[in-house]
């Protein structure tokens, strides 16, 4: 006896006090201490319209990549997918939360009770019809040949943009882009790795990326468009203009396609925005019931 | 795949008695085996097992909370979920390593876990009705973990024992986080504190038979001990475990469910009633309420991806050069 209680107790004293005594516990409010406000000649609408696209993007495909955890091909990618997902669902806390502090919460405040935190109403108190994200990353999985093509694709668009807003008039979306670069600048390598690996590894494993990329690449169409809030914030210094993004992102996929050995799909026309005005298909109905369903039930719980 | 030392010619190998009697000073002295020492393969072979045991347990454990990833009602809750769930998965890769040292094969010990051959922590076989069930699983059954673990940061086995100092610590994390989840659920709603107790009720008795079998009827134990694989008792450490909980469970403001359970005057610690080892006996057998839907699940995960793996190692045989 004696040595092991030692062990217990310098594992149990190790954190203790200043409540921060296990991950996620010692904070409340993702932009707690940072000053929200909005510098001169920027609508905030606008700004929190914006955070919502990028913060709902990050928010689905994290989502997404949930549904690889427990059920991915190597024990090293369990922690890869969980690790990405985390990094983007921090992304999408940090982006509602900011949304909301500029009062940019549409209709979840007719459900979500008053002690619930911004980012909670807008997660989870939002119908699919007030989400922005693009169907990109709204797309099922596939199997993990076309999850890593979607998961290329939209790293690369969502790096080329975070690259440029590290710039913006906006400190907050500032700071929050430049955290994000360092993540994004990983995700995309981490995918671009497996699509090397899938593409130039078996043939069955290059039929299944091939098959991949030809499902992903359709969901491009949109990415290149701005939406008038998009345009407007350019105009104001706050926002990326998403076609001043294309020839880096073409650049880069095609790259990597051309090293995987994998033919590039014909890029798709120029569409307008779908999934910035809130046009979704049904899968993303889906998705958010599983979101949000515990939530729905106990509106006036506190988790 | 056997130890450098057994494939020598036999004229070079040294006498297996002195390497015995190096063996047992080692252990005598409390001091580490590491992986290119002489051990007999009955410590082998019970290592192997105990350590394969656990890895397993790890990554089906990832199973029953997983199933909340995608439904945790609040985007920290998310966070802190995913966290650990990767963490998890974390520490089945250093386990899985650790059973490496040995000269075991991770797609093998897999394979065993999938046929069956190999078994894993009977607890994650039970399901996870409610939300509330993530926060007794963090404090009940990693409670329960970190009581039989923290011991074995002083196994005999060097990479063993190494391995277990970094995973008593984030258990030690997932352990607050739970019970901080449920702090707060008491906090919360009639609805919420139904939850939780209803929770603790079930958690409760299968937590208490994660110790395993009572000490009269535990084979393994003597010679595991002997080896300084094991370090105390099962009752020793079941017993430690209920004095630990009962005043947490007071502070939450829970009942425990177990009408016997009380102060022993005399020897200071918890008397607690008698554990139904019928029940366990059933679950360990595969009959439990989610021991097939464990295991298909991390079947499938092998078979659905295997063009995954195949791809990988012939990529990697392209480009090694």
């Amino acid at each position: 006896m004696g040595h092991e209680e030692t062990v217990y107790e310098a594992l149990d004293s190790a954190h203790g006090g200043e409540g921060q005594w296990a991950f996620g516990t010692g904070f409340d409010e993702p932009l707690a201490g940072v000053d929200t406000t909005v510098p001169d000649g920027i609508d905030p609408a606008d700004l929190g319209a914006y955070c919502l696209m990028l913060g709902d993007d990050a928010l689905v495909l994290a989502q997404r990549l949930t549904q690889w955890v427990t059920a991915a091909p190597e024990l090293e990618e369990e922690v890869a997918v969980a690790n990405i997902a985390l990094d983007l669902l921090g992304q999408a806390r940090l982006l509602l939360a900011r949304a909301g502090s500029v009062g940019v919460l549409g209709r979840s405040r007719d459900t979500a009770t008053a002690s619930i935190p911004d980012e909670d109403a807008l997660a989870y108190f939002r119908d699919a019809d007030e989400f922005r994200c693009t169907g990109l990353v709204a797309a099922p999985n596939g199997d993990f040949g076309q999850t890593m093509v979607r998961l290329l694709a939209a790293a690369t668009t969502r790096l080329a943009v975070f690259a440029r807003l590290r710039d913006s008039r906006d400190p907050v979306l500032a700071a929050i882009a430049a955290k994000g670069v360092a993540e994004l600048t990983y995700h995309r390598d981490h995918a671009a790795r497996w699509v090397l690996r899938l593409g130039d590894g078996t043939p069955e494993s290059h039929r299944r990326a091939q098959a991949g990329a030809d499902a992903v690449w359709p969901l491009l169409a949109d990415a290149f468009t701005a939406t008038d809030v998009e345009q407007r914030l350019v105009g104001a210094g706050v926002a990326a203009d998403p076609a001043g993004t294309r020839e880096e992102v073409v650049g880069v996929l095609t790259q990597v396609l051309d090293r995987a050995t994998l033919r590039v799909p014909a890029w798709p026309a120029d569409a307008p925005p779908r999934g910035r005005l809130g046009l979704h298909g049904a899968e993303l109905a889906v998705l958010l019931a599983e979101l949000q369903g515990l939530a729905r039930e106990h509106p006036a719980a506190t988790w | 795949m056997s130890a450098p030392t057994l494939d020598r010619p036999a004229a070079e190998r040294p006498d297996e008695a002195a390497l015995q009697r190096q063996f047992d000073a080692t252990i005598a002295a409390d001091r580490r085996i590491e992986p290119r020492d002489w051990m007999p393969e009955g410590y082998r072979r019970t290592l192997v097992r105990q350590i394969a045991q656990h890895a397993h347990s790890e990554i089906i454990g990832m199973q029953p909370e997983g199933d909340w990833l995608l439904a945790a009602p609040s985007m920290r809750r998310k966070a802190i979920l995913l966290a650990k769930v990767q963490d998890e998965a974390g520490h089945g890769l250093y386990l899985y390593s650790a059973a490496e040292t040995l000269g075991a094969d991770r797609a093998d010990l897999t394979d065993k876990l999938i046929e069956r051959r190999q078994k894993y922590s009977s607890i994650f076989n039970y399901p996870t009705p409610t939300y509330a069930d993530v926060g007794v699983i963090g404090w009940l059954v990693d409670g329960a973990a970190i009581c039989n673990q923290v011991p074995l940061c002083r196994s005999s086995y060097g990479p063993y024992a190494r391995a277990m100092i970094r995973v008593c610590k984030e258990e030690s994390f997932h352990q607050r986080q739970g019970y901080e989840l449920l702090m707060t659920m008491m906090r919360g709603t009639d609805a919420q504190r139904a939850m939780v107790q209803d929770a603790v009720d079930r958690w409760w008795w299968p937590s208490l038979m994660m110790f395993g079998p009572p000490d009269d009827d535990s084979p393994n134990s003597a010679q595991s001990m002997a080896w300084g694989i094991k370090r105390h008792s099962n009752d020793e450490l079941r017993q430690r475990f209920v004095d630990m909980t009962v005043p947490q469970a007071a502070v939450l403001g829970v009942t425990l469910p177990d009408q016997e359970l009380a102060p022993d005057p005399e020897t200071g610690r918890y008397r607690f009633g008698a554990i139904d080892w019928s029940e366990f006996k059933q679950v360990l057998a595969g009959h439990g309420p989610c021991n097939d839907e464990r295991i298909a699940r991390r079947r499938a995960a092998r078979d659905d991806n295997a063009w995954v793996t195949e791809a990988a190692t012939a990529y990697a045989r392209k480009h090694e050069s």
